[in-house]
């Protein structure tokens, strides 16, 4: 079976895995790390967004294999190690940004992305950078608040 | 997901060897398509050549009056390069209208193109803008590369290394979003060239095609009035539950008209 060695949030990993293990499976079942979601499977909702050499993919369309030599960064290495929560994650908690939560590690990654992408934009920007990322609880309002509170602070709404 | 056997090739040589040499090769680009397929079981290759190491493959470059697109380049960097949003802000414009951000990051042109979904944005934009696909063994003009649903004038086991476009005096494209999917109900590329005008319309039929009786108009008179008369035929065109082919025909038209005003 192909060996596959790169590193996810900061540390070497090594796995031996089939050629057809996805990047979110080798994630999730190899490694433990099960904050990246999988919703449909199918690259549409984004509940799988991780980050690969700092852009925002999609790990359930991406081979384990094609990670090889890269650095995946998951929602579990986003906050400091005592705890303290990163920007985006202490934005989507201030903006309410979550409700059942099943999509907010995928959000969180990508609005990092598009954050990092489009300093200053608009909300216009950020609803349209987020399609690929499906949400069935909020609405989205507190989800483009929480990002654009990180993108461009001074285009926020709803200060609480 | 069928398990297969996975092929990271180094360069060209590499791959096609690769590919020959499996029962059954599939060449695997950004994997955007391919990798839901597979899951799918729609396709079970025995093999699968990854071209994502071949550094050859990757990049933009202005050429004259020419912009060469690497095989391997994906969307997220074909919209966001200066030197394609400054040549052909157009085409900037379409790469950045493909699928989702996370897909812009995966996807590229070359498989894009090879792949040839009738939905796609790519062979709309190659088709009207007169490009022309490099391979690994000759150039192919886009007019005679896109012939049909999924049916490309590649042969087995060519690579598509690069697209190259000539930079037209004007371009717009204009695109109709399927909005769950992203990909184009209509997309239509108009180019003021200096060949004329071209017409490349995707998502409407089974494959992308030109809009002879748009562009013998415009040729002539560059001007919303001179394509108010005309209409695009909707024989053979694409009909679903959603779309049927007299509304793709019908927007075809509109889109052909505003990206007109949009270029005055």
């Amino acid at each position: 079976m192909p060996q596959v060695k790169l590193t996810v949030n900061g540390k070497d990993v090594s796995a031996e895995v089939e050629a057809r293990t996805l990047l979110v499976e080798l994630l999730r079942e190899h490694l433990r790390l099960t904050g990246t979601h999988v919703g449909c499977d199918t690259t549409q909702c984004g509940c799988c967004t991780v980050h690969v050499d700092g852009k925002a993919v999609k790990s359930c369309t991406m081979l384990a294999v094609q990670a090889q030599g890269r650095a995946v960064t998951t929602i579990e290495g986003l906050a400091e190690p005592d705890g303290t929560l990163h920007p985006m994650q202490a934005a989507f908690r201030e903006h309410h940004g979550l409700q059942c939560g099943f999509c907010t590690p995928g959000m969180v990654m990508m609005g990092i992305d598009i954050a990092r992408r489009n300093p200053g934009c608009d909300e216009k920007t950020v609803r349209e950078q987020l399609e690929g990322n499906i949400c069935r609880c909020t609405g989205y309002q507190g989800i483009v608040q929480a990002i654009l509170s990180i993108a461009n602070p001074s285009a926020v709404r709803d200060h609480h | 997901m069928h398990n297969f056997e996975y092929h990271l090739a180094s360069d060209l040589e590499a791959a096609s060897k690769a590919l020959s040499g499996a029962e059954d090769g599939k060449l695997m680009a950004g994997g955007m398509t391919l990798l839901p397929t597979l899951k799918q079981r729609l396709a079970a290759p025995s093999d699968v050549v990854d071209l994502s190491a071949i550094d050859s493959l990757k990049g933009i470059k202005k050429d004259g009056d020419t912009i060469v697109i690497g095989a391997m380049t994906c969307h997220a960097d074909v919209a966001a390069s200066d030197v394609v949003q400054s040549a052909i802000p157009a085409l900037a414009v379409l790469a950045g209208g493909i699928g989702d951000p996370a897909v812009r990051h995966r996807g590229t042109i070359g498989g894009s193109v090879a792949n040839a979904d009738p939905a796609a944005d790519y062979p709309g934009g190659l088709v009207g803008l007169g490009a022309t696909v490099v391979t690994s063994k000759r150039e192919i003009a886009a007019d005679d590369f896109f012939l049909g649903l999924f049916e490309t004038a590649l042969e087995d086991g060519e690579i598509i290394t690069a697209v190259k476009f000539p930079i037209p005096k004007k371009a717009h494209y204009q695109k109709f979003r399927h909005t769950a999917s992203g990909y184009a109900v209509v997309g239509v590329m108009v180019a003021q060239t200096k060949d004329g005008v071209r017409v490349g319309v995707t998502g409407a039929a089974g494959s992308a095609f030109r809009a002879t009786n748009f562009e013998e108009a415009l040729s002539k008179d560059f001007s919303v009035k001179a394509v108010e008369g005309i209409s695009q035929s909707a024989e053979d065109l694409l009909s679903d539950i959603h779309f049927s082919a007299e509304y793709r025909a019908h927007i075809v038209g509109v889109f052909v008209r505003r990206a007109v005003a949009a270029m005055a």
